[in-house]
């Protein structure tokens, strides 16, 4: 793993929704590859390259913590704006949130933080001049700097995310003292698939560190 | 319009006095806590909310500053409706038929004029079910929960009403007691307040994102009016007084911007104020009179070797 990265992020909450808990959302008990995988693809993407999570540190002791907000219950309805832009007018295009109100609570963690160790690899979209090289340095540079595409967040955009980039050598931050399995943890999203595109894999802690399985692993299911 | 070309970060400083800034669905509408800390919350949408509420106000129905996710009626949208009714014939609202794009230049069309006719589309993006690819609207503009700088000590105030809701109320009362007259109508109610609170919200700008979705220069100067007045235009029973205190933007010079924003946030320090000096806040003033106004805290702001490229603004 020559092109390796490993980025500390943390913050005040954390929201992994379990896809099987989603109307009122529970969290994983730890980050999601996919979710690290976005945040890494805040900091630094390029469809020339495509992210790989390797392993998940834990920092921080897991804890949960429940709030409820009132949410609004509907999505805008594509067909709504076409017939507007048609008519040219905007009457009747906005929701009302009072009418279509939803409360849902959300079980977050608290104060999450992990080291995320990733590498990336490069896709057919890469042109000639995407070496590996100019795209790690692209991103060491960012990550130092405190820069980024947008603020990434830990599962949803209200939680931000802090995240600080550990040079190469210096030492890892020490992960809980923790075994446990964590049971079928969401690996990533299929977007190419056309029906069943959410791809799961057995997740373990283990001393407090979490390995990933990669991308053609026989470990991941569908 | 040309799109915000440098990325920022904001801190928000805002105060409640006697009153709930956001109450809990789930605790009989107590003011949000943490139940570790004993630190009030105000959730972020609540603050959005209140954003889209003053730019509605305040560029009330102006064109590209319509506001997509609305509280109640909308008057001009009744009025144009008394207008149908006297005009028939005029009207040419298909209503039926479900549409969904049919590709993605045209679920691109639909994102676009929606981002160039709602403010809070452009500003915070929106989830718009186009069939095609989810048309989701990422906004540049990424707010987090409020949290109080101290702990609060939320009161129940009871209070009473001096009118029955029904006839049968009114009835059961007259029935079940025995007491004076003058006392046979009353219910009572609970109101919930923070005596006093400081509360800390950080916002993040994403140049990247204004990019897409076309959030201006204007827009954020538009932003950064509704984050100052906002609370003046929310006044209600609950909320008490409630009002922005402090506003500090870090203003990148780079897109991607030039040092991490929790680095910067740490910049800007609240402590109390002990006879007119700074002391950060910790066990060691646990015996001081608890905070009840702005004079008690000092928000200080560290700008010592600033990192090259950032500049601070406080706009409040």
């Amino acid at each position: 793993m020559a092109y390796g990265i490993r980025l500390v992020v943390e913050g005040p909450f954390g929201l992994f929704t379990r896809p099987e808990m989603k109307v009122e959302r529970v969290s994983y008990d730890v980050i999601t590859p996919s979710a690290a995988r976005g945040i890494l693809e805040a900091i630094h993407w390029k469809p020339a390259i495509r992210w790989v999570i390797d392993r998940v540190h834990v920092l921080h002791p897991i804890r949960f913590q429940s709030i409820r907000r009132n949410e609004v219950g509907h999505k805008a309805p594509a067909g709504n704006i076409k017939r507007a832009m048609n008519r040219g007018d905007l009457e009747g295009l906005q929701l009302l949130v009072d009418e279509d109100r939803q409360q849902r609570s959300s079980t977050v963690l608290v104060n999450p933080a992990y080291v995320i160790e990733a590498h990336f690899e490069l896709t057919p979209k890469a042109g000639a001049d995407d070496t590996e090289g100019k795209h790690l340095d692209i991103f060491n540079r960012r990550a130092a700097r405190g820069q980024c595409f947008h603020q990434p967040c830990l599962g949803t955009r209200e939680f931000a995310a802090e995240f600080r980039l550990l040079a190469p050598n210096e030492a890892l931050p020490k992960a809980i003292p923790e075994t446990r399995d964590l049971g079928f943890m969401l690996w990533d999203i299929d977007h190419s698939a056309a029906s069943r595109p959410s791809l799961f894999f057995r997740a373990r802690l283990e001393n407090g560190v979490m390995d990933v399985p990669g991308p053609d692993s026989a470990e991941i299911r569908r | 319009m040309t799109a915000l070309s440098q990325r920022h970060d904001f801190v928000l400083v805002f105060e409640v006095t006697n009153g709930n800034p956001n109450g809990d669905p789930d605790a009989g509408n107590l003011p949000r806590m943490d139940p570790e800390t004993g630190h009030g919350l105000v959730s972020d949408v609540s603050l959005k909310r209140k954003i889209r509420n003053y730019v509605d106000l305040a560029r009330n129905g102006q064109d590209g500053h319509h506001i997509y996710v609305q509280e109640g009626a909308i008057l001009n949208d009744q009025h144009r409706k008394a207008y149908r009714a006297l005009r028939p014939g005029d009207a040419k609202v298909d209503k039926d038929a479900k549409l969904n794009p049919k590709d993605d230049a045209e679920a691109n069309q639909l994102r676009d004029f929606m981002c160039a006719n709602f403010f809070d589309v452009r500003t915070f993006g929106a989830v718009m079910s186009t069939g095609v690819n989810c048309g989701q609207v990422k906004g540049p503009v990424q707010i987090t929960f409020a949290s109080s700088v101290e702990p609060i000590m939320p009161a129940e105030i009871s209070i009473t009403r001096m009118a029955a809701t029904n006839e049968a109320e009114k009835k059961q009362k007259a029935d079940g007691d025995d007491s004076d007259e003058r006392k046979e109508n009353r219910t009572m109610g609970r109101k919930h307040i923070v005596p006093y609170g400081l509360y800390v919200a950080h916002g993040f700008i994403s140049a990247k994102f204004a990019e897409r979705t076309g959030f201006s220069n204007a827009d954020l100067d538009l932003l950064t009016e509704a984050l100052t007045n906002m609370f003046e235009h929310d006044r209600s029973a609950a909320r008490g007084e409630m009002a922005s205190r402090k506003l500090i933007v870090f203003r990148h010079e780079n897109a991607l911007g030039n040092a991490p924003a929790h680095k910067l946030f740490e910049r800007v320090k609240i402590g109390r104020n002990i006879d007119g000096e700074f002391h950060s806040i910790d066990r060691r003033l646990d015996n001081l009179p608890p905070a009840r106004k702005f004079e008690d805290y000092v928000v200080a702001i560290d700008r010592s070797d600033l990192p090259t490229g950032v500049e601070v603004l406080e706009l409040l």
